[in-house]
């Protein structure tokens, strides 16, 4: 489980995150959602430590991420896996030795071992026999696909993915979407999912956080938010010609 | 305003030097890209190396031959100024002034590409030190390559002279009079001293302005050309000083 606590970010002197609260439970798909702008990236990287907050905590299981010495919090790092907006593959090594990158560095597995969970990992997204190509050969979605292998090769127990969807067609969001949704279930991670494509917030949008100006404007789960009363969420959700027809279908 | 700017970047600079010099995690994967980068920053530079120092050997044999020498000097004036200028300047400080061309932009432009397509932040967040993991090996690999291309250069740069003896503008017995006339061993450790001094200002100077890009493509590309200017100046600087250090 991963909690914020009274969260502030600023740059520059302008308050980007004000007093952000929040949980983010164990097996669960948890979406972060708002418009450009809002704050979610940079909720996301503080949450990760790629941002200093100015004030406030992060816990990851109870242990405070933002007081941590600099070797507490590398140790914690290799606990988590991250699949970025543009995948972020290391573009001179093939599909193998990405997934396998992770492995090499943190791993004390011999090389067999650690080719073998690689293919496994591989294997787990749909994406056996593309060992041996390289980043610029692949489509996005296998692309994401690979990180998402890459993210998960040493089982870790906190997921974070960066607008997954981004760039790529329905189906192939629906697929990324299922895969993360499966993978958080079967390896009991704590997933946080940034995004604004509503179809991920039907779909796997098992605890939801609305973020609009920096600030937490409501929290609850997929079968709540079409029927919400929050007006800033409303204009957000219903920006949509599709979803303003399935709310009056439904009313 | 400039000695702010500059002191910021400078400090900057060292702490990024900080976190780059730090045992590495893994020495099996240190090597792997410490063999690559000796490749890739070394192994491929050899070419251009052997082609520039061949022809500037030729044309310095060449100048001084007709326009310097005269029958008030000895025959074996071009020989032993063409070998002066080639292994007390071209072959450590030009060399590396071009190289930091190559080299330098190469670098800059690797990691600053890394950097906004966030391959550096996907490093970070796995835990690993991504300053250490990226230029470590670019630095170790160049220190270790550079005395290799100033051999290379020299070599290449007396073939050079020789060539012009073959199409007569200087005698060969004169010429290799010259080329072994008062020569001494110091002046090729003196290059080789340079030239580690100078790789190193290449492969930091510019792994720091890829490292510290901030933006798209157009930011990478201006700190490639940063790079490559600061690294040259830093490099002709540093030539003022060694030179009178070491001679």
């Amino acid at each position: 489980m991963i909690e914020i606590k009274h969260l502030y970010k600023s740059f520059e002197g302008r308050a980007v995150l004000t007093d952000i609260n929040a949980i983010f439970e164990e097996g669960k798909t948890n979406l972060i959602i708002g418009q450009s702008g809002s704050g979610k990236t940079v909720l996301v990287k503080n949450i990760v430590g790629l941002f200093e907050p100015d004030k406030g905590e992060v816990l990851y299981d109870g242990r405070n991420f933002v007081k941590m010495s600099k070797r507490e919090k590398v140790l914690i790092r290799r606990e988590m896996g991250m699949i970025f907006q543009s995948a972020a593959l290391f573009d001179s090594m093939s599909v193998l030795e990405n997934v396998m990158f992770p492995l090499d560095m943190f791993s004390g597995k011999n090389e067999a071992d650690r080719i073998k969970r690689a293919k496994f990992c591989l294997d787990r997204v749909n994406l056996a026999g593309a060992e041996d190509k390289f980043p610029g050969e692949i489509s996005g979605g296998m692309q994401k696909r690979v990180a998402i292998a890459r993210a998960i090769a040493l089982n870790p127990k906190y997921l974070f993915c960066d607008e997954p969807n981004s760039g790529l067609d329905p189906k192939t969001s629906l697929v990324i979407d299922e895969l993360i949704h499966s993978i958080t279930e079967e390896y009991k991670m704590t997933t946080i999912i940034n995004t604004h494509d509503m179809n991920s917030v039907m779909g796997i949008g098992e605890n939801i956080i609305y973020i609009c100006e920096g600030r937490k404007e409501w929290q609850g789960n997929k079968d709540q938010i079409m029927t919400s009363t929050n007006e800033k969420l409303n204009s957000f959700i219903f920006a949509s010609d599709l979803f303003r027809k399935v709310k009056e279908a439904n009313s | 305003m400039f000695i702010v700017n500059f002191l910021s970047a400078f400090g900057r600079y060292l702490m990024l030097m900080g976190r780059t010099f730090s045992i590495p995690e893994r020495w099996r994967m240190f090597l792997k890209q410490y063999i690559k980068e000796l490749s890739q920053l070394g192994v491929d530079s050899i070419g251009i190396v052997l082609l520039i120092s061949f022809f500037i050997g030729a044309v310095i044999c060449i100048q001084i031959k007709l326009n310097i020498a005269s029958p008030w000097m000895p025959n074996f004036t071009t020989g032993y100024t063409t070998r002066e200028i080639m292994v007390l300047e071209f072959s450590s400080s030009i060399m590396c002034l071009i190289l930091s061309g190559k080299v330098g932009s190469n670098i800059a432009s690797e990691i600053g590409t890394m950097r906004v397509t966030q391959q550096i932040d996907a490093l970070e967040i796995m835990g690993v030190n991504s300053a250490s993991f990226l230029i470590l090996p670019k630095i170790l690999g160049l220190m270790t390559m550079i005395p290799c291309l100033v051999v290379f250069s020299m070599a290449a740069g007396f073939v050079g002279a020789y060539a012009s003896a073959l199409v007569g503008i200087v005698s060969v017995d004169d010429l290799t009079i010259g080329l072994q006339h008062d020569f001494r061993q110091w002046f090729i450790w003196m290059s080789m001293i340079k030239s580690f001094v100078f790789a190193f200002i290449i492969a930091s100077v510019s792994s720091f302005y890829g490292y510290t890009v901030e933006g798209g493509s157009f930011d990478v590309g201006k700190a490639s050309t940063d790079a490559v200017v600061r690294s040259s100046m830093l490099i002709l600087f540093a030539d003022i000083f060694l030179t009178p250090l070491l001679s």
